[in-house]
């Protein structure tokens, strides 16, 4: 572009210049367009109607509001409309219909009845005035040199210091979130050495050495012999179902029974004993029939989605495969370590036992493990 | 006395007759076969089963089963090594009555499952190919209504029955099939189906049997009064109302967040949009202005 397109300037002056014959004169803002409500009084009375019926449609909706929670039976045997719960629908629709009355009306009055001014507004630079940027740097400058902060570096480093140790005390507090876990992560309630004196009272009652694995829910011994083959079972130790014999009351109860149900909770599988690869899938299953544990290695979400054509157990919350004939092993998803097994027996009964606890720990990995 | 003897007489004549022989050992026979019938266990797999039916329905199977089970349900492989149709010897009826009944089987191509569909054979027809493929091998039975009945129970053991039945499923059965029996997605195409609103044979028969991808719950893993329950379960959380309102499949946040999204946000920017878009402006002027 050569400089004979540019308009014409004066170098050396910030004048704004303005030519004496504008090819474009400006045409100015464009007359001022009324509302038919501002011109018409009929429109103006009109509008006012539907932002007020709209307010006593508001209204109405509050007062739906109250009445449906009055009138509405919830609980067990809830009234219904459509299958749907009355209570709720009835609830919502009453608040909706008030918020979307009292949002439509304001909207609608200040469109139609407010009053209609055009306003510009014209751009200005944001940053304050050269002077008072001056004056602020000059008043800090000052400040630095009085306190003599850059002359005494002694007291900048204690200051320094102690700012950054105050700062930590709120990270310090952090450890009052709860108790150090300590070994319990490293062992389940299947390790009968870890016990409480209670459970411990119980299994001298039982007069057997090894720990039978129970079906959850109902808390059945679990014969080998009435596995199928394709068989998944959601299995956990047998103190879970334990029960006082005085008292009649669980052994393990409350906080403590849910802690060692996320630990301890174990799946079944039964396959054909061909089907198994590694040696230690082998060697610690009975008859083709192997024992996991349920808590995924990655976040601990219980894990029982199994397929039985493949034997692929899948963790529904981030997709982690493990292969239940070899080890457990990772095949797909994030999980970081293969799927602890369990090594199980069966007992002169021939119900299912565990010959002792997991040997490593289960569910995610944690600080101390790595 | 005379009354008596003379027919025994007349009957006494006849015996160095030259069918007297054949007429008592079939006689005896027929003693024999009512009798073991009568007071045989029956339970003890399929013995109703006529010759007649296993021949219709191995008829039946080498029209609509052959070409994937093999000419004797002996299975079939692929040239590398894949199964196209697994061997049949030992899935029982109960498996062919829910392969047949829910109309998966006859499939119509192979893939990584086979849907639900229309079902194809009559139930006489789906009973003679039952028979068939359980007389290849003892698998499961087709269930007693009475298995998954609670028809004999008092109210109060309902409603523990259905509690029970809760518990059993949400331990062993949300993990594919969604926390309300939805169904749900798995690996490679395959999919957990939708199980409320499935007859309760079908699902027991499921469970029993364990078809395609889905583990077996067989009467050793959970037992029958255990897989009632969970058909009770099933039954009474499709009869209760949607409490929370309009469910939306129940298949939990895809849904309920594409509805957010799509339905809440759209209307929003539709309602700005025409707010903004409409602005009706007169061409008269003020009187006073």
């Amino acid at each position: 572009m050569s400089s004979d397109h540019l308009p014409e300037t004066t170098h050396g002056d910030a004048q704004h210049v303005v030519s004496a014959h504008d090819p474009l004169p400006d045409p100015g803002l464009p007359a001022h367009q009324w509302r038919p409500t501002d011109v018409d009084p009929k429109a103006a009375k009109r509008a006012e109607r539907q932002v007020a019926s709209l307010f006593g449609l508001a209204l109405l909706g509050a007062i739906g509001f109250i009445a449906s929670y009055v009138i509405f039976k919830v609980g067990d045997h809830p009234d219904t409309i459509g299958n749907l719960g009355a209570s709720n629908v009835m609830l919502g629709l009453c608040l909706a219909v008030t918020l979307l009355g009292m949002g439509v009306g304001m909207i609608q009055w200040a469109r139609k009845l407010m009053s209609d001014h055009e306003i510009v507004e014209m751009r200005h630079p944001a940053s304050s005035s050269q002077e008072d940027r001056e004056a602020a740097v000059s008043i800090l400058q000052v400040g630095l040199e009085e306190s003599g902060l850059g002359r005494r570096p002694l007291i900048r480093n204690s200051l320094l210091a102690a700012g950054g140790v105050l700062g930590l005390l709120p990270v310090v507090m952090l450890r009052d979130l709860g108790p150090l876990p300590h070994h319990t992560l490293y062992h389940t309630i299947w390790d009968i050495d870890t016990w409480t004196p209670e459970m411990k009272a119980w299994w001298q009652t039982q007069n057997r050495t090894q720990q039978r694995i129970v079906r959850d829910v109902v808390g059945t011994w679990i014969k080998a012999s009435e596995l199928e083959i394709g068989d998944l079972v959601n299995a956990e130790p047998e103190v879970m179902f334990a029960v006082d014999q005085e008292t009649k009351q669980p052994i393990v109860e409350g906080t403590e029974l849910l802690v060692d149900k996320s630990k301890a909770a174990v799946i079944l599988h039964r396959m054909l004993p061909s089907d198994i690869v590694s040696a230690q899938t082998r060697n610690w299953s009975v008859d083709g029939i192997v024992c996991y544990s349920k808590i995924c290695t990655h976040v601990g979400c219980p894990i029982s989605l199994n397929e039985r054509t493949t034997h692929h157990l899948l963790c529904p919350c981030h997709q982690s495969t493990f292969d239940l004939t070899d080890s457990g092993r990772v095949l797909f998803g994030p999980a970081a370590r293969p799927l602890p097994q369990l090594e199980i027996d069966v007992d002169d009964e021939g119900y299912l036992v565990a010959k002792r606890d997991f040997t490593e720990p289960v569910g995610p990995s944690f600080w101390e493990r790595g | 006395m005379r009354l008596l003897n003379r027919p025994l007489g007349r009957l006494s004549r006849h015996r160095r007759g030259p069918v007297a022989g054949l007429l008592v050992v079939l006689l005896g026979l027929m003693l024999t076969g009512g009798l073991y019938a009568a007071f045989s266990p029956a339970s003890s797999a399929r013995e109703n089963d006529s010759a007649a039916q296993i021949k219709k329905g191995h008829q039946l199977f080498l029209v609509g089963c052959s070409f994937c089970h093999g000419n004797n349900g002996q299975g079939v492989k692929t040239l590398d090594g894949n199964q196209l149709g697994p061997p049949l010897a030992g899935v029982g009826a109960a498996a062919v009555d829910f392969q047949v009944g829910t109309g998966r089987m006859p499939a119509v191509q192979p893939g990584p499952q086979m849907p639900q569909k229309k079902p194809v054979y009559t139930q006489d027809e789906i009973d003679e190919l039952a028979a068939y493929v359980a007389s290849l091998g003892p698998g499961p039975d087709v269930p007693n209504p009475a298995d998954y009945s609670l028809a004999g129970l008092s109210a109060e053991q309902r409603q523990e029955a259905i509690t029970r039945g809760g518990e059993i499923f949400l331990t062993n059965c949300t993990a594919c099939h969604n926390f309300e029996g939805s169904g749900g997605a798995m690996p490679k195409g395959g999919f957990a189906p939708k199980i409320r609103g499935v007859e309760p044979k079908y699902i027991f028969e499921a469970m029993l049997t364990g078809p395609q991808a889905m583990d077996n719950f067989s009467n050793g893993n959970l037992s029958v009064e255990e897989k009632r329950d969970v058909i009770a379960y099933l039954q009474s959380i499709q009869d209760n109302p949607e409490y929370g309102g309009f469910g939306m499949g129940g298949i939990g946040p895809v849904s309920e967040g594409m509805f957010a999204w799509i339905v809440g946000i759209g209307s929003l920017v539709g309602v700005a949009t025409w707010i903004a878009a409409h602005t009706a402006r007169s061409s008269k002027q003020k009187a006073e202005s």
